[in-house]
Parts: structure tokens; sequence; C-alpha cells
């Protein structure tokens, strides 16, 4: 008590300006230090912003890419020309939504556009992403990226944003070629609607792909070899586009058997079984997605018996419907990708690095 | 030789110091001269599995000194600046540079400390001068700076005709050249190269020698090389330190260390005499305490337990030789080396065969 009295007895006896100077001197202080800490993290933000920069250059000049996409507008074609082919028969049985049919009706022998992405997008993600780690490693540059005065999460989070960034221009141009074509060909200009869904099924292919990407950037944490990172990658993506659907339905007869004396609940159990499982696989998670996105007809993506549907009038969905529906979906793929990353993040983050 | 005057970083390392003395390096730094080291490690140790790398490293390095850290391959150099970079956690102790805790403060470490890898590399498919733009971006400087230096950097290490060609091209020294100037993008206090030296030839090892004396005699910078070729070390370096088996065997300036191994009893001796025949030869074996004598192309080499100059002296005036070399081998690092490893060898009996196996290769090298 006593020393508060004379310290307050001291100021006041001082002139108020060295106070006064203090207080400035502490405050710029503790504003400098801010500023300090500000500029620290926002020169890790330029690394990141360099390594993306760098990332983007090394994609749009690198033979690899060029191939990627002349294969994508090559099968875009492919497919539009199919659907073109085909699509005055179907406008005959149904003439709504014709500018949507150029991307999901198939030709006679080539399958639509939806069904080439659903196989070739993970093609395009492995491709951006399977040696993004290790390729550095081999080359030497690795420790060097590091031992710069970056956030280790930065590299990955570069190479994921560039692969992504050319993930999203490549599928939204691709989107453009099918659509512009298709409105030369039809000359029939799209309703809002249908500009609508394609704009979500665009999204939904780009989140896809990114899916695959960054899959193959946690192979190339894992693997030494860019080698062994591209084969496990391409194993994965053949096993969920073609061997996914047997090991369902065989999963589902063991647990859910079927014989000739089944019962409808029995069958209904069967089928659900065997959708749930082949829903664990992004391929289908996607095929499922966009069919229903695409197709405004379809209401439910789970199985639906005629009771149900007794009374019901038969009618479109409308987008905001459609996109409730797979919303779980998005979700699914979304969740799946954060999988990925949070496994590459770990991976990397206590990873040694010594020279090649 | 008082390196604190002549670097500029001399005052902020203090500061830096000060800074962190309240928290927790409160043990008093400072030397008997008054010099704040620069890097410092307490008890820094690293184990894989049951295998020690680096046991209980106590090392202080202070500003514009070339410190070599030495050693047969695998004797945990390696991971010695992994762990002072941040790059490795220690399995326990800590170490600082410019009073920055590397383990805690692995950002700010790396903004100071420039680190040349072993056999680095570069992005193939982009030029010289791209890669060290690339690295000034990592590091945040502005443009114009970035541009400044790269000149300036490419200039110093001789890069500047082959500044546009794409990095893949590249020959193993011009890598190492270009190497050394992406270090110095960011103008770090401390470098850290980890054998610099490897694989290039006499002429690019004489330049890059140079490079390395100017770095710290002219900038101030405090250079950490670890090698194990002892030879090009020994000619640029300050003081070095002795790694066996991730243990720090002996550290101080090369002529100390070749004083306190006289002290210990050995004694090296070059000499050659007129007339230059068999006599001689037994009259150096004949010596008190003589351990061996070589003969090395005209001269013979004699190990002793002490010196035996006097001796020597005498006895050839008397045998009517004519010495015409009589040379006390000092600062060798090689015989240091040896000393010290077999030293150490003498401790651990266990796999000593191993060991002395290894070195036999590690000392053919150093040659």
């Amino acid at each position: 008590m006593k020393a508060e009295t004379v310290r307050e007895q001291s100021v006041s006896e001082s002139s108020a300006r060295p106070e006064n100077d203090m207080g400035t001197r502490e405050r710029s202080r503790g504003k400098a230090a801010h500023n300090g800490r500000a500029a620290g993290r926002s020169r890790a933000r330029s690394g990141l912003y360099a390594l993306y920069r760098k990332e983007m250059a090394d994609h749009l000049h690198s033979g690899r890419f060029l191939i990627v996409l002349a294969l994508i507008l090559l099968t875009s074609y492919a497919s539009l020309y199919g659907a073109v082919s085909n699509l005055s028969d179907a406008v005959a049985s149904d003439s709504d939504y014709i500018f949507l049919k150029l991307f999901t009706l198939s030709g006679s022998t080539i399958p639509s556009f939806t069904t080439f992405i659903a196989l070739l997008g993970p093609f395009v993600g492995l491709t951006l992403g399977f040696d993004a780690i290790n390729s550095e490693r081999s080359e030497g540059t690795l420790n060097r990226l590091i031992s710069q005065p970056i956030y280790r999460d930065a590299v990955i989070n570069g190479k994921f944003l560039a692969g992504a960034t050319i993930i999203l221009v490549m599928v939204l141009s691709m989107g453009l070629f099918i659509g512009a074509v298709g409105i030369l060909k039809t000359g029939i200009p799209p309703t809002a609607e249908e500009v609508g869904r394609a704009a979500v099924f665009l999204l939904f292919t780009a989140v896809y792909i990114c899916f695959w990407l960054s899959l193959s950037i946690l192979f190339s944490v894992l693997c030494r070899h860019a080698a062994t990172s591209a084969m496990l990658g391409i194993g994965l993506w053949i096993f969920f586009a073609l061997f996914m659907s047997l090991v369902a339905s065989i999963a589902a007869g063991a647990l859910y058997p079927i014989n000739d004396t089944a019962t409808v609940g029995q069958v209904l159990d069967n089928y659900e079984c065997q959708t749930m499982i082949n829903r664990l696989s992004p391929y289908y998670l996607y095929s499922e997605a966009v069919s229903t996105i695409m197709d405004p007809t379809v209401r439910t993506t789970n199985l639906i018996l005629p009771q149900q549907l007794s009374g019901a009038i038969t009618g479109y969905l409308s987008l905001g419907q459609s996109v409730l529906l797979v919303w779980p979906h998005l979700t699914g793929l979304a969740a799946l990708t954060a999988v990925m990353f949070a496994g590459s993040y770990i991976g990397f983050m206590r990873r040694e690095v010594r020279s090649r | 030789m008082d390196v604190t005057e002549r670097s500029p970083g001399a005052g902020t390392a203090a500061a830096g110091m000060d800074m962190t003395a309240g928290t927790d390096t409160a043990s008093d730094l400072t030397d008997a001269s008054g010099r704040h080291p620069i890097i410092h490690t307490e008890g820094l140790t690293k184990k894989y599995g049951s295998k020690v790398a680096v046991s209980e490293l106590n090392l202080d390095i202070y500003p514009g000194e070339i410190f070599g850290l030495l050693g047969p391959n695998g004797a945990g150099k390696t991971t010695t600046t992994l762990m002072l970079l941040g790059l490795s956690e220690p399995t326990s102790g800590k170490a600082w540079i410019d009073g920055k805790d590397c383990t805690r403060e692995p950002i700010a470490v790396k903004r100071t400390v420039g680190y040349l890898p072993d056999n680095v590399g570069f992005y193939s498919d982009m030029t010289g001068r791209e890669n060290l733009r690339f690295t000034g971006r990592l590091n945040g400087l502005p443009d114009d700076l970035i541009e400044k230096r790269i000149d300036e950097l490419l200039e110093k290490v001789g890069m500047t005709e082959a500044a546009d060609q794409k990095t893949g091209t590249y020959s193993r020294g011009m890598r190492q050249r270009l190497g050394v100037a992406d270090v110095l993008m960011k103008d770090p206090k401390v470098v850290i190269m980890d054998e610099p030296t490897l694989g290039i030839d006499p002429e690019g090892m004489r330049e890059l020698m140079e490079l390395i004396r100017r770095l710290a005699a002219d900038d101030g910078r405090t250079i950490l090389i670890s090698s194990h070729q002892l030879y090009q070390i020994q000619q640029i370096c300050d003081r070095v330190g002795l790694f066996v088996e991730g243990q720090l065997v002996a550290c101080g300036r090369i002529d100390e260390l070749a004083r306190s191994m006289r002290q210990e009893g050995v004694s090296i001796l070059e000499t050659a005499a007129f007339p230059d025949d068999t006599g001689f030869r037994e009259l150096l074996q004949s010596l008190g305490n003589v351990d061996s004598v070589e003969r090395t192309g005209d001269f013979y080499v004699v190990r002793s337990r002490y010196d035996v100059k006097r001796e020597l002296l005498r006895r050839s005036l008397e045998a009517g030789y004519t010495l015409s070399l009589i040379r006390q081998r000092e600062n060798d690092l090689d015989e240091i080396y040896r000393r010290y490893f077999e030293e150490a060898g003498e401790e651990h009996e266990s796999g000593d065969g191993k060991r002395a196996k290894r070195f036999g290769i590690f000392g053919k090298a150093g040659k």
C-alpha cells in the first residue's frame, strides 16, 4: 500500500512525458513484435505461394500434362460424337433436358461422357500426383526444399493446390468444350437449370479427381520410388472400377444368402448390403451421384418399392432436390480426400529426409 | 584470433542469446574470451531404435569460425547436421543456433542457416537462375532483391555463363557451386555443408575451398563442414571436431590437438640422411622408444613415444650420416585422427575388427 502511494507520488512529481514515452515505446515494441510475427507468417505463406507457382509451371510445361489433356479432350470428343449420333432417337422418346443428354447418352459402341470420366478421372489424378514427393527425394531437391524457412505442410499443400487448380481448369474446359460443341450441333440453347446441373456435375468431377490426386500424393509420401506409388495407385483404380462390384456381390451373398426360397425381405437385405459395400468405392459414389444429378427423373439413390411409388405423380426433380439427394456423396468424397490428406501430413511431417 | 570484432552477426547473436537466457538457456554460454557461441548443443542425442547415432554431443561454435566435423561414414555427422536444422528430432538434448531452439523454432533457424546437403539436387528442367529464384521466393525475398542477389552470387561462384542452362546438364562441380550460391540466397549467418568436397576434381576443390574461406573471412559467416576428407578440411578449418561412433572424441584447433597428442606421447618425425643406406634405418630403429620406422618415398617416418630429435642428431653425427631432412610432423590431421580413433577403439572392445577395417578405408579416402 505504501509502495503504491510512493510510486504514485513519484509519477505525479515527474513530468508526464517520460511516462508517456514509456507507454508509447511499450506499445510500439508490442506492435513491432506483432509485426514481426505477422511478417514471419506472411513470409511462410509466400513460401506456399512460391511452391504453388513453381508446381503450376511444372505441370503446364510437362509433357505428361499435355498427354493427359489430349487424352481427356479426345475422349470428350468421342463420347460427344456417340451422344450426338444417338440424340435424335433419345429426343423422340423424351424431349426434355436435351443438353444434359449430351453428357449422359452413350453411342452404340462408345460409352457416355460421364462413364468415361468416372473411368479416366482417376488416371488424371494419379498422373498429376504419383511422384509429387518421392521424385523430389530421388532428385535430391527435397532436403534442400525443406531446409528453407517454410512449413513442411506447405510442400504438400502447394503440390495439392497446384494439382487441384490444373484439375479444375481441365474439367471446366472440357465441360465448356462439350457444351459449346453440343449447342453448335443441336442448335438448342440450355436452360438455366441444365447449366446448373452441368455445373454441379463438373464440381463433382473436380472433387472426384482431387480425391485421386490426394491418394496419389499419399502414396508418393509413403513409397520411396515413383514406380511403386504409381503401381499402387493404378492397382486401386482398377480395383475400384472393375472388381469392387464383384467383391460387393460376393460379400453380400455371404452375409445375406439368397436361395430359391428367399423371402422379399432377404432379397432386399442382400441388395442393400451390396449397395452399401459398393458405396465404399469412390468410383461408385461418383457414378451414382452423377447419374442422379444429370437425370432429373431419378428420385432416390436407394431401393424403392412399387407400393411406395403408388400415387406419385411422374415429374422431374428440381436441381435443389437432386443436389440434396447426392449431398452425402459429396461429403463422402470430400471426407475421403481429407483422410488421404491427413495421411500424407502424418507421413511427411515425421519423416526424416536424408539425401538420396 | 578475435573473430567477434569483424563479424557483423556477432552483435545480433549476443542479443538473441540474451532474449532466450531468461527461458531455458540459463547456462552461461560465454567463453573465457567473452565470445557467444552461435551454435550451441547440450547433450544432443539421437537414437534409431537401439542404435545410437549421436551420443551426448556438447558443441560450441563461435561466429565467423570454420568448424570441421570429421569422421568416417556413419559416424553421425549428417544426423547432427539434420538435428541442427530441425529436420530431425533429437531423442534427448537440445541445440541452439543464434539463440533459437532448433527443435522448437525450426522456421526461425532455417531463416538464418543455409544448408548445402550432401550431393545437392536441383530441379533438372529449370535453369540455374530459375532454381535460385525459386529459393529466393521460398525465403520470401522481394523480387528486385532476388534478381540482384542472383547476379552477385552467380558471379561469386563463377557460374554466370552457365546460369541459363538447365541444371540437368550440369556437372557435379557445377552443381556444387550452384549449391553454394543457393545456400547464400537467404544471406545466412550460418552455413552448414555436408560433404561439400565429395566427387569434385582437384581444381574444383581448390576453388571451392577458396570460396568457403572467403565466406568466413570476408562475410563473417560461420561455417560448419562435415566431411571425411581430412586433407581438404585441414587446409581451411579453424577448429575441428572428431566424430567416432556418434561420439565427439576430440575437439579443438588442429595444432592444439597435435600438441595434446604429443603430450600423450606420440611424436612423428620425418627424416632423411646421406648416405641413404640400410645402416641409417638400423640407426633409426635403435633409437630409444621408437615404435616404428616406415619408408615413405625418399624419407623415413619415425614414430616414437617422445621427441627423439636430439638423440638422432647426436647418433647420426657419430655414425657419419649427414641429415638432409628432419621435420617434426605436427598439423597432420590424419595422424591425429588415427590416434583418436585408436583410443576410441580401445575403449569399446567389441566390434574392433569391423571398426579397424572401416578406418582403413577411411584413411585411404583421406589421402
